[in-house]
């Protein structure tokens, strides 16, 4: 056997992978690749909204990329990139097992998740692309011009992909831990995203009878959200909402999971009050996922007795949240914590997530929140507690296991230049967004000419979200930099002690060369040699 | 056996504590049959935003504050100082471990219930309309508010009210959701077929604001706006009889 490999040999290789890593890396391009053409119709959004009036775009192809930067970055970015490429990549290592149990499916899954991605991108090439938002409420999107039913498909593939992905990997977790691996010995990220797949299969199949409903009252003439036959529009609402706000906690939990093994490496220290964050925080947030979705419809003429009953229980939901970020915080009491580009985005996350927690609870009054919902406010304030500290979460965890994936280090200087322009830029953007919605700014605007005073806070905005790009441009440029010329990597660059680490950089087929015997083994056995 | 159990005890817990801290919370909640029942003694639902407004942003900046500074002072007090150094990790007795749960959980819950019943009262405010409204229809539609007085006059986009009676408005809509935004008067509501929502606010000095469309409802959302003008009782009174009139040679 010649020692290199053909082009085609390769990429024949990785289509046909069912290796865990693999799929983990092609799950990595796919969500960022969403990642960076959601970004760069966040930034023609922005241009946009610089100045009053009519700049760049219509108003047509602006509500379409509305609908793209939502659906993209939602369906398509952050719930791949945490649940499909880190569960994938990071859980079996972490659980010292081979692969996943169900290889196949997994690649089934990852395939799905490609498809949706381009049947995604297909919005900008089709004929009458989707304008009804990521939301896609009825009447609008049954009467809209738009392809509806595209809309339903991109969502109906990327949840087959979840169900598959989250059936998959919670076998895994359940059967397929190394002998010796107890329960209680698991890494907070395996237990977060065990978490967020149990939410995953409860609720997807809500989203997906939704929006078949949707197309078949838009194409085969049925009237589930009809009101002048007997449908009703807020079904659909409560519906939607039924999922997509437990898809939050989606979101959240494996974002809060690499946060911890990443303090707790870098803090070299144990996760304070580990078994209480895993019971009370991670399993009280799975337990009231389900019942604070009303909080969405605070203004949808929802019977009052249900709206302030969700507002004392998504209130309540406050204090799961806040035993994880307290034992977050106090996993770096009394560490010796080294600051590396991992760790600083994981510091960064810990100020955007208690910017985006605090500001939920004005939003949970249901008072106050007559006049925030629908405007900016609210944008800015999901963009904290999601979109930045996911991404947060996302590029500190790809650093984190950087070394791992490819056996080749990043530079600390690129990496730590475009963590300070990120957290900027991600500051500098959305804290401005919180004064333009409290002085009333809808959200889903394409023109504010009738309140021209916020054109300047505008402008700010518009240069907040400039720096942001050109922070995850240069963290691009580190990657592929690395990749190329990176130096290369030992086992475990960070002295981490979970057993990820114990393999090779990268680990070959079958992970580890016998199975690990974790009889003695504790992730955060940190302080005691 | 077990799982049917497990689940069925989950979900009494569950029930439980929903229904225990609402009723907890609804303790501290003043019902609007009470006798000046409105939080801070306020009857306009935008003065008690106000006033809500700045408590919860105490409450938020003081959390947030504390919790930075404690945060900031522990990366600086336990950075590594040397090559090759570990952290101590505290030892935690049974005791201390319940008590960093139940300690905090009972700050945040104290807290919760606090902003929970206020804001439940303030909510009351927003949704009983005080006894001597002005009522006034409104139609939403693809792309402009209609609005009905009671006497049958009609206007679009332009609702016109006098100062210092409480405006009450029915509303529905004709094709799809919109929700009437008022920024000034701290309050918005959706209006969509098939259902009536309501929703009012108090006008109290003369002028011109802004009232836009908050609901995404296509390509003319953002240009869904208009006025909401607050006159003086007189020269309202005679729009009023003006259009009025009008509607009357109209008929006739």
């Amino acid at each position: 056997m010649s020692g290199k490999k053909g082009f085609g040999t390769t990429l024949k290789e990785w289509i046909f992978t069912t290796d865990h890593k693999r799929v983990g890396i092609l799950y990595l391009i796919g969500s960022f690749a969403a990642f960076a053409v959601a970004g760069v119709i966040a930034l023609i959004i922005r241009m946009e909204l610089s100045t009053p009036g009519a700049d760049i775009t219509d108003p047509n192809t602006y509500n379409v990329m509305l609908y793209f930067h939502g659906a993209a970055m939602i369906l398509g970015f952050q719930i791949p990139a945490l649940t499909g490429f880190l569960a994938n990549y990071l859980l079996p290592l972490q659980i010292g097992a081979k692969d996943v149990a169900f290889p196949r499916l997994n690649a089934l899954s990852l395939w799905l998740f490609w498809m949706g991605i381009v049947l995604a991108l297909l919005t900008f090439v089709i004929p009458n692309p989707p304008d009804i938002m990521w939301t896609g409420y009825p009447p609008y999107s049954i009467v809209s011009p738009g392809n509806t039913a595209f809309y339903t498909f991109t969502v109906l593939i990327m949840g087959f992909a979840s169900i598959a992905g989250g059936v998959n990997l919670l076998t895994t977790i359940i059967y397929m831990r190394a002998p010796g691996m107890r329960w209680f010995k698991l890494n907070m990220f395996v237990w977060c995203t065990a978490a967020a797949f149990i939410i995953q299969l409860v609720f997807v199949p809500v989203l997906g009878s939704a929006v078949t409903m949707l197309s078949f009252d838009k194409y085969l003439g049925t009237h589930f959200f009809d009101p002048s036959a007997g449908g009703d529009v807020l079904l659909y609402q409560n519906l939607f909402w039924f999922y997509s706000h437990p898809a939050v906690y989606v979101i959240l939990l494996p974002m809060l999971g690499i946060m911890f093994d990443v303090i707790a490496t870098f803090a070299r220290n144990r996760i304070f009050n580990y078994k209480v964050a895993v019971l009370g925080g991670v399993g009280g947030i799975v337990l009231m996922s389900g019942e604070v979705w009303v909080h969405h419809l605070y203004t949808s003429g929802m019977p009052d007795w249900i709206r302030i009953g969700m507002m004392v229980s998504t209130i309540l939901i406050s204090i799961p949240v806040g035993i994880c970020v307290i034992s977050m915080v106090g996993t770096l009491y009394r560490g010796a914590i080294q600051y590396k580009t991992p760790m600083l985005y994981a510091v960064g996350f810990i100020f955007l997530f208690l910017i985006g927690g605090l500001t939920g609870i004005p939003h949970a009054v249901a008072a106050l929140d007559l006049h925030l919902q629908d405007t900016h406010f609210v944008v800015a304030h999901f963009h904290y507690v999601m979109a930045v500290s996911g991404t947060f979460a996302v590029i500190g965890g790809t650093y984190y296991l950087f070394p791992k994936m490819s056996g080749k280090m990043c530079n600390e200087g690129l990496g730590k230049i475009g963590f300070a322009l990120t957290f900027i830029g991600s500051n500098l953007t959305f804290f401005t967004m919180f004064l333009v919605g409290l002085d009333g700014m809808p959200r889903r605007y394409f023109d504010y000419s009738h309140m021209p005073e916020l054109a300047s806070l505008h402008q700010i905005i518009t240069y907040g979200a400039f720096i942001l790009g050109l922070g995850v441009l240069v963290t691009f440029i580190n990657w592929i930099h690395a990749l190329i010329w990176g130096k290369k990597a030992v086992d475990n660059p960070w002295g981490s002690k979970s057993l990820e680490w114990t393999t090779t950089s990268p680990p070959g087929p079958g992970n580890w060369a016998e199975v690990p015997d974790c009889t003695n083994f504790d992730p955060y056995a940190y302080g005691e040699d | 056996m077990l799982i049917r159990r497990i689940y069925m005890s989950v979900f009494l817990l569950l029930v439980t504590v929903c229904t225990a801290s609402t009723s907890f919370a609804s303790l501290g909640v003043r019902e609007p049959e009470e006798e000046g029942y409105h939080l801070w003694g306020v009857s306009d639902p935008a003065e008690g935003f106000h006033h809500l407004w700045e408590e919860v942003m105490i409450d938020i900046f003081a959390i947030g504050i504390i919790f930075s500074l404690i945060t900031i002072y522990l990366l600086i007090k336990y950075r590594r100082r040397y090559e090759g150094q570990e952290g101590s990790p505290p030892k935690l007795t049974k005791i201390s471990r319940v008590g960093w749960v139940l300690i905090p959980v009972f700050i945040f819950m104290a807290d919760d219930l606090f902003i929970a019943a206020e804001g439940w009262t303030l909510w009351n405010t927003y949704r009983t309309p005080p006894e001597n409204s002005y009522e006034i229809e409104l139609e939403s539609a693809m792309w402009s508010w209609n609005f009905t007085y009671p006497d049958g006059v009609e206007a679009m986009n332009e609702l016109r009210v006098p100062v210092g009676t409480p405006i009450l408005l029915r509303m529905t809509s004709r094709d799809v959701v919109h929700s009437l935004f008022l920024p000034d008067f701290k309050v918005k509501e959706d209006s969509m077929p098939g259902r009536v929502t309501y929703m009012w606010f108090l006008p109290k000095d003369a002028g011109e604001y802004v009232m836009t469309c908050a609901e995404f409802c296509g390509v003319m959302h953002s240009m869904m706006h208009g006025k909401v003008i607050v006159m003086e009782e007189n020269d309202f009174n005679t729009w009023m009889a003006e259009e009025k009139a009008k509607l009357g040679k109209g008929g006739a």
